[in-house]
C-alpha cells in the first residue's frame, strides 16, 4: 500500500519486548498500521537480545546505539553514522533513561534532517518521579505523598512518616510494594544498585489501576487521549491485559497535565482510582506506553500522529475512540539463526 | 430505577461498564430484566411480566428483586437510587 509517507525512514528505540516491555515494537506496529508497509523502520537497540531486532517483518534493520551513560557525543556520532547509511527522517525514543540525551541533541539532529517531537528538559524534569509530589501540589493534581531516599536512615524516616505498605521505586524503572522494613530494605538496595539515587518511597494507594496514553502538542493541548483499565497485572506491575474505558474525569486530568506543562510529545499517566473515586497520579512516563497499539486499535494512532507532528503537520485533536477494546499480551518464541545474533553482537548491526 | 446509559449489555448476558472497565456475566433471567430496564420498562411492569410468565409468588419475587437491586448498586450499574420502593 503506497501512501504519501512511502519511503519515510523512522528510527525507533525500545525493542525489548520482554516481561518488562519497552514500547518500541508496539510503536512500530502502529506506524505500519498508520503509514502502510512501505516505510522503512530502523531499530535502535542497546543489547543484542532485544526481541524486536529479530522481528524482520516489523524492523528493516537494527543498529546498536551507546548506552545513555556514554553521553551525548557518543550518541550523536552513532546516529550520524546511522543517518549516513539510512537517511533517517524521524526518531522516536521510547525509554525514559535515554530521553535526556535525545532532547539535548534534538536541535543538532534537526540540523542534519532528523526530526523528533520531544518535551523540553524542563518539562521532563517537572514530571520526574522525584519531583512528582511537588508538581501535583502546585497544579492541583492528587499525587501520593513520597520521600526521596539516599540512605537507609531516609528509608526508616519514610517508613515512620508514610507507614506500610510502601511503594519503593527506582529512579527510572521498577517498583516494589514493601509490607515491612525487611522487604523495603531489600528493594531499596536493589533499586539503588540498578538505577542509582534517589530511590523513592511512595505512599501506597489501594484501588483500580488505570493508565492513560496521550499526545501533547507542546502548546497546552492534547491531540489524543486514550484511557485503559488494567485487567491483568504481572508481578512486575505491568499490564498484561487491559480494556479501553471512557471517563470524563480521566480526560480532564490529562488535559490539566498538558495545560500545566505545555507537554510536547507522547506521555502516559499511571493512575489509581481509590475507593472514594479519587484519581491519584502515581507516575508520568515521558513516552508511549508498551500497550500503545491498543490506542491504535481503538481508533487513535498516536505514534503516526507524532511522526506527522514531527514533520511539521498540524494535527487536529481527535476525541473519538472505541471503548471496550481489549488487548491481551502474550509471549512468542521468535526463532532466529545464531548467525544473526552473532552479527548483531559483533558488528552492532543487523 | 435506570441502568447507566453507557452500560453495554448483550443478549447473552454480558455486561460491560465502559467507565470503569468492569464486566459481568448475567444469567438468562437477569439479562432479560436488564434489557427490559434499558428499554424503559418500570420495575412494576417487569415484575408483573415475571409473575405472569413464571411460577413465583409476589413475596418471593420482591425479595429476589431487592437482592438484585443491591447487586446492581454494588456493581455501580445504576444511574440513581430508587426512591419508590422498587
Amino acid at each position: 500500500m503506497a501512501t504519501n509517507y512511502s519511503g519515510l525512514c523512522i528510527g525507533v528505540t525500545g525493542l525489548n519486548a520482554n516481561d518488562n516491555p519497552g514500547p518500541g515494537v508496539a510503536v512500530i506496529r502502529a506506524l505500519k498500521a498508520g503509514f502502510g508497509s512501505n516505510i522503512r523502520v530502523i531499530g535502535l537497540s542497546y543489547e543484542s537480545l532485544e526481541p524486536g531486532i529479530y522481528m524482520r517483518d516489523l524492523v528493516d534493520k537494527t543498529y546498536q546505539i551507546p548506552y545513555p551513560t556514554a553521553g551525548t557525543v557518543a550518541l550523536k556520532e552513532r546516529l550520524a553514522y546511522i543517518h549516513d547509511q539510512e537517511n533517517l527522517n524521524v526518531i522516536i525514543p521510547n525509554f525514559d533513561a535515554e530521553l535526556h540525551n535525545f532532547i539535548k541533541i534534538a536541535a543538532e539532529l534537526n540540523n542534519i534532517g532528523i526530526k523528533t517531537f520531544l518535551p523540553s528538559l524542563e518539562q521532563l524534569r517537572r514530571r520526574d518521579k522525584s519531583n512528582l509530589f511537588e508538581f501535583g501540589q502546585k497544579n492541583g493534581l492528587e499525587v501520593p505523598a513520597d520521600q526521596k531516599l539516599y540512605s537507609v536512615t531516609d528509608l526508616q524516616k519514610a517508613a515512620d512518616e508514610l507507614g506500610f505498605p510502601l511503594v519503593i521505586k527506582g529512579k527510572f524503572y521498577d517498583a516494589h510494594v514493601a509490607y515491612n522494613m525487611e522487604s523495603a530494605l531489600k528493594a531499596f538496595h536493589q533499586l539503588e544498585t540498578v538505577w542509582g539515587y534517589p530511590v523513592i518511597a511512595q505512599q501506597h494507594i489501594k484501588g483500580i489501576e488505570i493508565n492513560v496514553a496521550a499526545l501533547g502538542d507542546g502548546e497546552g493541548n492534547n491531540v489524543s487521549i486514550v484511557p485503559m483499565r488494567k485487567l491483568y497485572i504481572t508481578e512486575k506491575g505491568k499490564a498484561w491485559a487491559g480494556v479501553t474505558i471512557e471517563d470524563e474525569a480521566l480526560m480532564s486530568l490529562a488535559n490539566k497535565f498538558a495545560e500545566a506543562t505545555n507537554w510536547k510529545g507522547s506521555y502516559e499517566l499511571e493512575i489509581i482510582r481509590d475507593t472514594d473515586d479519587k484519581l491519584f497520579i502515581l507516575e508520568i512516563n515521558p513516552r508511549f506506553p508498551a500497550w500503545i497499539y491498543l490506542a491504535v486499535a481503538a481508533g487513535q494512532n498516536q505514534p503516526a500522529a507524532l511522526v506527522k507532528m514531527a514533520l511539521g503537520e498540524i494535527i487536529a485533536a481527535s476525541v473519538k475512540y472505541e471503548t471496550g477494546k481489549m488487548f491481551i499480551r502474550h509471549s512468542w518464541d521468535e526463532v532466529v539463526d545464531i548467525a544473526d545474533f552473532q552479527k548483531m553482537s559483533a558488528f552492532g548491526e543487523l | 430505577m435506570k441502568i447507566k446509559k453507557n452500560i453495554a449489555t448483550s443478549e447473552n448476558g454480558f455486561i460491560f461498564n465502559p467507565a470503569t472497565g468492569d464486566s459481568f456475566s448475567a444469567n438468562a433471567m437477569a439479562s432479560a430484566i436488564l434489557l427490559a430496564i434499558k428499554s424503559g420498562a418500570s420495575a412494576i411492569e417487569i415484575k408483573q411480566d415475571i409473575l405472569q410468565k413464571y411460577e413465583v409468588n409476589a413475596e418471593q419475587l420482591d425479595r429476589d428483586w431487592e437482592d438484585w437491586i443491591i447487586q446492581l448498586k454494588e456493581a455501580n450499574l445504576l444511574e440513581f437510587e430508587s426512591n419508590n420502593g422498587n
